[in-house]
């Protein structure tokens, strides 16, 4: 039986830390995510679980002692936010191009500036191309189960790269809501035990970690690590399988919310997608055949899955949380659109930047999306395809 | 899909504990068997500075996530918001505000703009004075909004607290009695306007 609670996201995020019990927590305090190892501190010094915790003097310290400890042959976590993360860029490249499955859990708020420290996507959005597994959280309770199977699918020997785990900044990590949690046991026993197959420590098998590669091979390394990255796809799948035996709770490449016979429907990540939910009911409502997509894994990318997804629609619009500042569209917006066309998939497709730092996002907006839709489907024509949503008039 | 859903908003100043009262109503209710969310509006918090906080209670699972812009409810902590703040905003008709004061009816009536639901006072700081002896206003402005809202019957509220306060306060268990004592001097001294 489940354990019914009720906890905030950040909470929720150290609960699943304390239960995987890892060897080592490296971390450095930065709002919203603060509070995930304040919380898990609390448990080190309890003797809840026996994880050396390094109280770092900056990220970029943090994930520099994850990547020791998982190359020397430990299980290393950290929790960061925006410009925490920022620092930390060097680093995550060379975590994930070391192969080190190191788990993260990133509380996404806007990178400065100017100063915020409100919910945006930024933050992650800017590591989208650095090799690491990305799972998005609508609530605690995703931000819960996905950090229970991320060791599962980042440890995997085809796949063995970083994964971060996301939620919205304030509006999940700080909000309490309901949460099924499961026992520490179970937790335990799916979790296992991480045994690398190379590392630092085993002095049977002297090694070399992070030497210089030139011209020779860093080019297949590089293709290692996307190869891994396709792999993932599968494992991944196969996790939430065995989590779905668990917990009854189904996950996949992404939610599909009365998407099946809808005609017009919105994609978007993290909390966004509840209000969503609702908005949809209440269209249906009224006869509209609206429908949503939320994407909880954004890396690798389900190009092909979201592709397929989406061809019956008459319009989609795509909801980012965060701005590329390129002039021609939103990141989520460009993976979506360009997964639709290499699919053959002519569905008239929208994009709307919303929500940055922290502006509320409400169900009337998102319902002013459907409204755009429906125009689009209507008419066949997408008069500007770069839109802005809760944008000031004035 | 939101017939049972109530939501409330509370208005209080940075330090006054209006955070901390939507937690514990999220936790009352949350006990009581239902959905709960209970989340501030963060802000630069400052002592003394205005803050918002809000809650949603229902039967069934909560899955927006917006701030609530036409609450059932609204609690103001500290009356020295009414002039600044505008505390009935979107406020239903059909639903009641709360407020720590003092102030007459006729101050009341004119400061809400015409509000036309009902208008509910509590002395939150005699309230708090006799039971606790200093000023903390939100235990009793919890056990008002319990009683106005009627979200959870009164007995089991009272004995929910006594859980929680014994959780809360476990390093100091003197307090838990006065704690007990506002909430239910709270619950009687509640009067509609």
């Amino acid at each position: 039986m489940s354990i019914r609670e009720r906890l905030s996201g950040n909470e929720a995020a150290a609960t699943a830390m304390k239960q995987i019990n890892p060897d080592v927590v490296a971390a450095f305090p930065i709002t919203p995510s603060t509070e995930i190892p304040q919380y898990f501190s609390t448990f080190v010094s309890n003797g809840t679980v026996d994880t050396e915790f390094v109280a770092v003097e900056s990220e970029h310290s943090a994930m520099s002692a994850c990547i020791g400890a998982q190359a020397a042959g430990a299980r290393a976590m950290t929790a960061t936010s925006a410009n925490g993360l920022s620092l930390m860029w060097e680093m995550i490249y060379i975590a994930s191009s070391l192969r080190l499955p190191i788990v993260m859990s990133l509380v996404n708020r806007a990178v400065s500036g100017p100063l915020n420290i409100h919910n945006d996507h930024s933050d992650a959005m800017g590591v989208r191309d650095s090799g690491w597994l990305m799972l998005f959280s609508e609530d605690n309770q995703e931000a819960y189960d996905n950090l229970v199977m991320a060791h599962r699918i980042a440890e995997h020997k085809d796949v063995l790269l970083p994964l971060m785990v996301c939620q919205d900044g304030f509006i999940t990590s700080h909000s309490i809501e309901n949460i099924e949690l499961i026992e520490d046991e179970k937790v335990k026993e799916f979790v296992g035990t991480y045994k690398p197959e190379h590392y630092l420590l085993n002095d049977k098998e002297p090694m070399a970690v992070g030497p210089m590669d030139l011209q020779a091979y860093l080019f297949e390394h590089k293709y290692e690590q996307a190869e891994a990255m396709r792999r993932a796809k599968k494992v991944i799948l196969e996790v939430a399988e065995e989590f779905e035996k668990m917990t009854g709770r189904k996950y996949g490449f992404f939610e599909e919310y009365k998407l099946d016979d809808a005609e017009i429907a919105v994609v978007c990540m993290n909390s966004t997608a509840g209000t969503t939910k609702d908005v949809v009911d209440s269209l249906r409502a009224k006869g509209i055949k609206a429908g949503m997509l939320k994407v909880r894994v954004y890396r690798p990318f389900p190009a092909e899955e979201i592709a397929k997804a989406l061809s019956h629609l008459k319009a989609v619009a795509v909801l980012d949380k965060a701005d590329s500042l390129n002039g021609a569209g939103g990141a989520l917006f460009e993976d979506v659109a360009s997964a639709m066309y290499v699919g053959g998939n002519q569905v008239k497709a929208v994009n709307y930047v919303y929500g940055i730092g922290g502006r509320d996002t409400t169900a009337k907006e998102i319902e002013t999306v459907y409204t755009d839709l429906e125009e689009i489907a209507k008419t066949g024509k997408v008069e500007n395809p770069y839109r802005y949503l809760g944008l000031r008039k004035e | 899909m939101e017939n049972n859903l109530v939501e409330i908003r509370w208005h209080g100043r940075g330090g006054q504990g209006a955070k901390t009262a939507s937690l514990l109503l999220a936790d009352a209710a949350f006990n009581t068997g239902k959905y709960i969310q209970g989340f501030p509006e963060y802000g630069p918090e400052r002592m003394g500075a205005p803050i918002t906080a809000y809650n949603r209670i229902s039967d069934n699972p909560i899955r927006i996530h917006s701030n609530i812009y036409e609450p059932d409810y609204v609690v103001v902590v500290d009356d020295t918001l009414l002039e600044s703040v505008d505390v009935t905003a979107g406020l239903k008709e059909t639903g009641a505000i709360v407020i720590n004061t003092t102030k007459d009816a006729s101050y009341l009536k004119n400061v809400l703009k015409g509000y036309q639901g009902k208008i509910y006072t509590i002395d939150a700081r005699t309230v708090s004075m006799e039971t606790l002896g200093k000023y903390f206003p939100n235990t009793p402005m919890l056990a008002a909004i319990v009683k106005v809202s009627g979200i959870m019957k009164e007995e089991d509220f009272i004995e929910d607290m006594k859980g929680s306060f014994k959780h809360k306060f476990a390093k100091k268990p003197e307090v838990i009695e006065g704690n007990m004592k506002a909430l239910e001097m709270a619950l009687k001294s509640v009067k509609e306007v």
